[in-house]
This record gives C-alpha cells, structure tokens and sequence, in this order.
C-alpha cells in the first residue's frame, strides 16, 4: 500500500493546540480553554511559520469605524504545522443562520486565503469537517455560530492526530486500522436471494450510519492521551464496526475474539465521551461496546452461552481464519 | 526539471466515488495492480451524499416491473436523447449490481417477507428505488469502500491529478497531479486510465455539490482531445434548501415527494398540476384525491404531478416564484409535516430532519420547508462506447457522472447511483483488457509532466494578481445568471463573453503561503477545469436552439425534432487547454433498433 500521506509528518505533542478538554469536559459542556498560552496570542501573534503568511486582525484596526449596530464574529483559529503554530483572531461581520464552517470559508475568501480546513458536504454527511470548537469535538459545518456561547470562538484541529496544517490532521491511522477488521463473509447467495427482517438489519444500520468523521475516535482518551495505545487500540469507530459485522445476521466470521486481543476493546473504560459527542447520534457505548463486551466474555468463557439469536448460523470461522481474511 | 515520485500501475482510475471504486474493483479483481487516486479523504467522495436510493428494476415491490419498463422510464425522462444502448444496458444490470452489493455487507432497507424494499421516485413507473433510509450513497461508498480495502487496492487520497499524459501516438499514458497535504509532485505511469471525477456543480452559485465537483475529469477529457457530447445538458435539482443563506443549493431529496410530500405555493395551492406536460398527461392524475390515492395503490391511480421528472418540477417552481407565488425567501413550499405522521417522517427522512432541524431551526414534522432549484447534476460528459466505456482517445475511459450518454437531456433521480455500479464494473473491464492487450514500454513525456507542474506553480511566482476565490466567485456568478435553469441566446453570447474575460484574469492569478495544504493554491488549479466546463456548457447551450429536457432555451421554447436527433460532440483538436478554443459540431445519434422503439411506444 503506497503511503497516502508522506510518512514525514511527525507526531509533535510540542505542536499540539494549546485548547485541551478533559475527555469529560468535552462530553458535558464546551470547555473553556484552560490554557494560558491564547490570552498571550489573542489578537496579532505572528505565526512561527514564516511560510504561512500573516497574522490577520481587521477589527483591530477597524474598530472605532466600525458601525455598532453591526455585529461581528471572531474566529480564533489554530494556526500552523507540525513544527509549531498559534492562535489567530479573525473578525468578520456576522452573516445570518452561519454555522462555523461558512465563517472559516468567508476567512479563506476575504483574509487568509491558504486557511487549511477540510470539507466536502456542509451537510453533516461526509465528516471531513472535524474539528475542536471550543475544545468540543464537533462538525464545523453542523455547527451554528448563534448557538455558541458569546465572544471569539476558538477553532482547533483534533487533538488525537498529527498535524498536517492549519485544521487538517493525519488520520491516516483510522485508515490503517480499518485493514485490520476481517471482511464481511456471508454465505453462498441462495437462489431467490438472501432473506432479511427489517428489525434485524436495523441494528447494523445504526452503526452503518457513521460518516467515519473521527470525533469518536479524538474524543477517546485511551489514544487521545496515550500515543503508544495507538498500536494495539481500534477505537470507538471500529468497535462500532465490529459489532455492524457481528450482528450483521449473514456475517460468518467469529470476530469476539479478535476484538479483545488484537483491538484493545478491554482499554474502554466505558466512559461513553465517544457516544455524547457523535454527530449521527450512534449509541457507541451502550449499543456497540458493552454489548460487544459481553460477548467477547462469552467468548472466552462460554462459547454457547450466547448463540442463542445467532443459532442459524451454520458455520462460524474461527478467530485465525477470520484474521487471516484481512489483508493486513 | 521537476523533482516528483512516479508510481507505475496497469490501471489506475481517478476518483473514488461509486464509478471509480466499482472500477477499481473489477481491475483489481482480473488480477492487476490497480490504483485508486481522489482529491479528498477516502470515502468522502460526492457519492457519500446521495440520499434516495439506487433504481433497480428488482421487481420486489411491483413484480409487473422489469427492466424494459426502465428503460423506457429511463428514455422517455432523457427525451430520447440518451444513448440507448447505455440505457438498455443500464437497465438490464442494475438489479445485479444491487445484489452484488448486498454480498459484500450492503444493509438495505426490507419488504415484510425480507427482501430489498424499493421506493417511489420521479419518472419511474413503479416503486424502484432500493434504499437505505435517506442516506443510500453513504450505505453504497462504505460497502464499496470496505471491499476495495478488502482487496487491499492501492489508495493515493488527498492527491489531485491535474493533467493526463499521452504518447506520442496519443494514447494515454498516465497523469500527473500532486499531493494536497505536502504539495509535492506526483506521476503515475499506467497501461489504462479510467477518469470517474463526478460532477461540475461548482461552476454555480448555488449547488448540492461539494467542492471537489469541478469538472477536472471533463475537463482534462476534453484537454487530450477525447469527444464529450452533450455539455448543454445540466440538471438543475427543483428542491434545493433557500434558507438561511449559508445552506442555499442544500439538497432536499426527491423522496420526501416519494414518501408523500406536495408541493405548495405562497396560497396552498398544490401548482404542479397546472404543470403537466402533454407528454406525460396520460399518466399523470389530474385531481388531489387521485395523487393522493396513488402512493398506496398504483394500479388503480396516476401518479401525482410532483413526482414529474425533474425538469418538469424544477421549471414550474420557477415560474411560480416569478409570477409572486412564492414563498419568503424565494422559494415554494414543501409540505410533508401536514400530509404524514411525525414518526413516519423521522423514520423514513431521518437526515432531511435532521439537516432542517440543525440548519435551517425548521421541524420538518410540524412546518413546510422551504425549497427550490439547485444546480445538481451533469448529464454532459466524455463521449464513451457504451459496452467498455472507452473515450475516443486510446488508454482512455470513463464511467460515472463524468461519462454523457446515459441520461440524455435529463435523468431520473436514482439512475445514477445505478449508472455509478453498472458502468463502474464496465470501465473496469473495458481498461482491464486494454491494460492487458497494451504491448511495449509507455513512454511518458517529459516534457508534458514539466509543463504541467510549471502551470500549476506560476501562480507562486505572481505576486499581486488576482484572488482565486474571486475569480471562482465571478465565474459562478456568471453561469448562475447566464447560463441557468432557463437560457437565451444573448444572454449565452455574453457568458462565453465573460468566460474570455475569466480565462484572462485566470493567468494572472497569484496565491499566498506554501504549498502544503494550501486550499487558495488548490482552487487556482480548480479554476482552469472550471473554465473549460462552463464554456463548454455554454457553447453547447448556445448550439442546441430548442428547448429538451434539462436544457431550456426561452428564445426556442418547443423540442426540434430534427435536433433530437442529434448530439452537440465538443473536443480540442488543434491547441489544447483552457486558454484555447473547443470546437462544437452536431453528430447523429446511434440508431436505435426496431424492437426497442417499440417499448418506447408502448403504454406500459
Ligand atoms: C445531495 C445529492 C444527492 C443525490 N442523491 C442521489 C440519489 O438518491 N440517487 C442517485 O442515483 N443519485 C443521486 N445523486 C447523484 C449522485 O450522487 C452522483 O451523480 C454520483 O454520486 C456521482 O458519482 P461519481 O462516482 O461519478 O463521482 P463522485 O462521487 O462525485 O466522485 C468523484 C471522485 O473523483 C475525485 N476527483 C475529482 N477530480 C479529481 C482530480 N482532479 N484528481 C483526483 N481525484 C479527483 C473526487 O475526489 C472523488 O473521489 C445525488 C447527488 C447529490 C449531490
Ligand atoms: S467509552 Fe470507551 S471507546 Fe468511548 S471514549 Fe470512553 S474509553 Fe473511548
Ligand atoms: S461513530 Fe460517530 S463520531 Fe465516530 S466516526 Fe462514526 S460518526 Fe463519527
Ligand atoms: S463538510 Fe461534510 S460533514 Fe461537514
């Protein structure tokens, strides 16, 4: 497999944005930025990479012509790469039932045209948006600026991932963990098709309905705070899809097993921040993990114990083959 | 000399939407190194955002369905423009592919007795639509996206191509593109090539497309001299979200029609049957109740006139809210909330709720939505023989929204999603056995790859030149306004004018900051697609002096049925690139045979 993103961007905590929830900070409210480091940079900081352009601050300049009964909004967005960056102020008049995304774009437009963002949908539909706003994971695009608290809002990339640039990371590893997950192995299609109840297929679709925009996945403090966790841990997206594939009613891989040794389900401590901050509502922890939990238990202990839904299954292959079933 | 890394393959397919993932499977599964090259992330290809469904004639809901109703459905919404041996092949292997899908961990939504459920949309005949609540794409690119990781195929993301290179015979050869998070070059050598770029929506103003829908594949098509046909042909979707402004051109999809929703204008009044056009008048009820009565019997009812094809709906639309009938912002309305229960819409809606309830502070399931036409859908595209896919340029193929032929002047909703699976498989095919039949070494041309990467990096070298962003602004503004939803001659002459305009200001464009993910530098290099796109629309809508399907000319408001005969075939043959001419000439299309017109005349 070719690298898709030249493996020379490091992994520099020094690089980091400074905004830095508590996993439970960001499920419950959005957290104030504790740091000290955005007082300093509030307005004008330049930024440390010279290449990046200039440090941008309209109002400051702007403000005693500024007409008071045009209100404005400010965009403190986290600026720079690997090596290092800063928080920068933009002040832009406010427009009308905006979400984030379109005052980020405006800011590309208008003041700071090589601004790093993805995006594809403005839809909450594709989950290229991702970001911290705030210090709350959350879609830019799905987020309205009137429905943030008053003042700048702060815009951080996710915290989990190596910094490309600006609000772009390398999530290269949710790419390289999902060679990992044994493909789907159903059975022979039958000649009239293969037959499914509309209550069973529901249970997958709630996990199929991820948009893989890796909220869950930088919410997580077991890889959120422990890089080293990222060799042997899937992460709350992949859990959810081994657990699609495990009650998908024709799948006939084992993969209980799989997902207690090889994919670190048992460093959860089901501290359901991934659920409370999915954007598709998926109930990851009560819906997925624990469920899967019990069956990897089952599994070890007591392989018949909960056969009983799945009893139709003629054949179930064991871990190995199932392992073996994947590319990597 | 340029420094870049080259990557040799037998295929390599640029675009990972449906076509281009369905491709890269089939290449890969004849055995041969294939890759799979996008702009964005893998998996967040345009496709993702598809929500109705995939039309298939399964039979699962209508057993009377079959696939000759299709293609007459398919036909009779294209205005007989379509190539019909596309369309009939569209139409016989749809069901298959859907199957197919289903192997490989699809989770379709189910009939009571456990089979694939089909939905009602525009223009088919019966309920047809295999689905996944309302957001299908997703269901579909995750299922193709999870089996190519499977096949452990090769994935360049976030790496855009600019150009594909040729030998010295012409036949293509490669490409050549660069890597977005670093900037750096990159060039692929390949025996075959298969474009599924998707759409051009962003040439507009307001679109359901997403940035990465500027029309490169298109574009660097017609830059090597392939035929594209068809280019006037640009559907333009009828219910767009109009409020607030930041989400206008947002998607509304068809199947809140399909499940019950009505149009209404500013006094309740449901217009679209004041809009039936002749030739669908047979088929159309003509009272409420009949409409009504329709979404739970079809066999004793005419479906109702919001369901026409989407040409038909998006133009009555517009001259109700040109005429003072529409809504506060400059829409009509969309009822469903007064027409179903609230679970009901949640359930069988839940991201139209969702995206109402989240962006626009509407509850779907208590008030109307606002809505109108959006720029949706290209029918236009590289010119392809219907059974491999293959351009007019050898080493060249092309499959998915960036082909033309298949929908002719308009398509149904749910085609492409199933023109994405059949015609993806074929352009595997096709490219796999012409990277297997290639003979000899490919030589790349030097010279071409140095060109390109020194197009790409002059903007660096300019300094206080235009903005990309205006200029991109500018040209969608220019086509929102000029060469829209409703066309004239003069106003067609002054867009190509403008255009000319463009192109000037697009050489002097300069960008700030590096190359390392730099989104102005990446839109700088969007804008020469864009360019050749839109004057390729232009000049086509220019040259089609009727009014068909999609394509609507105020100055020749009736069909010609000499120009239905004919496709508008555009390419470069001297001088090549965005900066030089594409020549425009009318071509006849392939004749159909005898026993498929008759199907076409049937009553059915
Ligand atoms: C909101 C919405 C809803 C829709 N709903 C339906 C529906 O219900 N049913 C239906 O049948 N159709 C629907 N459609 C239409 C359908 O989704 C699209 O026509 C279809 O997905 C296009 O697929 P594609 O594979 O051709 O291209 P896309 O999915 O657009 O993919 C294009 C790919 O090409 C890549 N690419 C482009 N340019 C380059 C370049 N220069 N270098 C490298 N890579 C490049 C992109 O990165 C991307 O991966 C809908 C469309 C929209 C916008
Ligand atoms: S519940 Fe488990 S997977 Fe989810 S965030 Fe907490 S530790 Fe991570
Ligand atoms: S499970 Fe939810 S939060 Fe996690 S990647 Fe999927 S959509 Fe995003
Ligand atoms: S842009 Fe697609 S989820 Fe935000």
């Amino acid at each position: 497999m070719t690298d898709s993103i030249p493996a020379s961007t490091p992994q520099s905590t020094g690089a980091t944005p400074s905004p830095s929830p508590s996993p439970s900070a960001a499920a419950g409210m959005p957290a104030t930025p504790s740091d000290a480091t955005h007082d300093d940079v509030a307005s004008t900081a330049p930024l440390e990479d010279g290449a990046a352009g200039h440090a941008f601050d309209p109002a400051a300049d702007e403000e005693d012509e500024e007409d008071e009964e045009e209100p404005t909004v400010t965009l403190r967005v986290w600026r720079g790469d690997a090596s290092g960056g800063d928080l920068v102020d933009y002040t832009l008049p406010a427009n009308e039932g905006e979400v984030v995304l379109d005052v980020v774009h405006r800011i590309q437009a208008t003041l700071a045209p090589d601004l790093a963002c993805r995006w594809n949908c403005k839809a909450g539909k594709c989950g290229s948006c991702s970001s911290e706003i705030n210090g709350m994971p959350s879609l830019m695009c799905m987020t309205r600026v009137d429905e943030l608290p008053e003042g700048p809002i702060t815009v951080t990339p996710m915290r989990t991932f190596p910094i490309i640039r600006d609000l772009v990371t390398d999530v290269t590893f949710n790419f390289e963990v999902a060679k990992r997950v044994p493909a789907f192995a159903p059975p022979p299609r039958p000649d009239d098709g293969y037959r499914m109840q509309q209550v069973d297929v529901e249970r997958g679709q709630e996990f199929r309905k991820c948009i893989e925009c890796f909220l869950c996945q930088d919410v997580c403090h077991v890889i959120r705070d422990h890089e080293e966790n990222k060799a042997h841990y899937a992460g709350p997206r992949f859990f959810i899809r081994f657990a699609e594939l495990e009650m998908h009613p024709l799948d006939t891989n084992d993969r209980r097993e799989l997902v207690r040794q090889r994919m670190g389900l048992g460093l959860c401590n089901i501290t359901k921040c991934c659920t409370e901050v999915c954007p598709e509502h998926i109930k990851i922890t009560d819906n997925a993990i624990i469920p899967l939990k019990e069956r990897a238990v089952d599994a070890s202990y007591d392989p018949i114990a909960w056969l009983g839904r799945k009893i139709l299954r003629r054949h179930k292959r064991s871990p190995e083959e199932a392992s073996a079933a994947s590319p990597h | 000399m340029t420094d870049y890394e080259t990557h040799r393959y037998d295929v390599i397919v640029i675009g990972a939407g449906g076509a281009g993932l369905r491709a890269a499977i089939e290449a890969k599964s004849r055995g041969l190194t294939t890759a799979l090259v996008c702009k964005s992330l893998f998996g967040k290809a345009h496709t993702v955002m598809a929500e109705g469904g995939v039309a298939a004639a399964m039979g699962n809901v209508y057993p009377e369905d079959n696939w000759k109703v299709h293609f007459r459905d398919t036909m009779r919404g294209g205005k007989y423009l379509n190539n019909w041996r596309m369309a009939q092949l569209h139409a016989q292997e749809a069901p298959d592919r859907v199957y197919e899908l289903e192997a490989w961990g699809a989770l379709f939504d189910r009939t009571p007795d456990g089979r694939i459920t089909q939905r009602d949309f525009g223009g088919h005949r019966y309920a047809r639509l295999a689905h996944v609540g309302d957001r299908t794409g997703l269901e579909l690119i995750r299922t193709l996206q999870q089996k190519a990781v499977s096949m452990d195929i090769d994935v360049f993301m976030e790496c855009k191509i600019l150009r594909l290179l040729q030998d010295a015979s012409g036949a293509v050869s490669g490409a050549v593109g660069y890597w977005r998070p670093t900037g750096e070059f990159v060039v692929f050598e390949a025996n075959a090539v298969v474009l599924a770029t998707g759409s051009i929506g962003r040439s507009y103003t307001y679109t359901s497309n997403s940035w990465e829908s500027t029309g490169d594949g298109h574009a660097m098509a017609i830059w090597a001299g392939a035929d594209v046909i068809e280019m006037e042909c640009v559907q333009f979707h009828p219910t767009g979200m109009v409020w607030p402004l930041s989400v206008r051109g947002l998607l509304v999809t068809e199947g809140v029609r399909g499940d019950g929703g009505a149009l209404k204008n500013r006094d309740g009044h449901r217009f679209m049957f004041d809009y039936i056009p002749e030739m669908f008048r047979a088929e159309t009820a003509e009272t409420e109740e009949e409409a009504d009565a329709w979404y739970e019997d079809h066999a004793h009812n005419r479906r109702t006139p919001d369901l026409l094809p989407r040409d038909e709906v998006a133009r009555a639309i517009n001259a109700e809210v040109k005429a003072g009938r529409g809504s506060p912002h400059g829409g009509v309305y969309l009822d469903i909330a007064s027409r179903r229960s609230p679970e009901f819409i949640r359930r069988r809606l839940p991201s139209m709720y969702h995206q109402f309830l989240e962006l626009a502070g509407v509850d779907i399931t208590a008030e109307p939505m606002e809505v109108g036409p959006t720029c949706h859908y290209m029918m236009g595209g590289v010119r392809v023989n219907p059974e491999t896919q293959a351009a007019t340029v050898a080493g060249l193929f092309a499959a998915g929204e960036v082909a033309g032929g298949m929908h002719g002047a308009n398509r149904l909703g749910g085609n492409s999603l199933s023109d994405l699976l059949v015609f993806g498989r074929r352009a595997g095919m096709g490219a796999a056995d012409f990277a297997e039949g290639r003979s000899g070494d490919i030589q790349l041309d030097a010279a071409q790859i140095d060109a390109t990467v020194a197009d790409a990096m002059a903007p660096f070298s300019r300094e206080g030149g235009e903005n990309p962003y205006e200029v991109q602004q500018d040209l969608q503004r220019t086509m929102q306004s000029l060469v829209g939803i409703i066309r004239t001659g003069p106003e067609l002459e002054e867009a190509l004018d403008k255009l000319g305009e463009l192109r000037e200001r697009t050489a002097k464009i300069s960008v700030e900051g590096g190359r390392a993910y730099n989104p102005g530098w990446n839109l700088a290099t969007d804008l020469p697609s864009m360019l050749t796109v839109s004057t390729a629309i232009a000049q086509g809508a220019l040259a089609r002096k009727e009014s068909r399907g999609a394509h609507t000319r105020d100055d020749y408001p009736n069909p010609d049925p000499e120009l239905g005969k004919v496709n508008f075939v555009q390419h470069q043959t001297g001088e090549r690139g965005y900066a030089a001419p594409i020549q425009i000439g009318p071509e006849p299309l392939p004749e159909m045979p005898d026993e498929l017109h008759e199907l076409l005349e049937e009553g059915h």
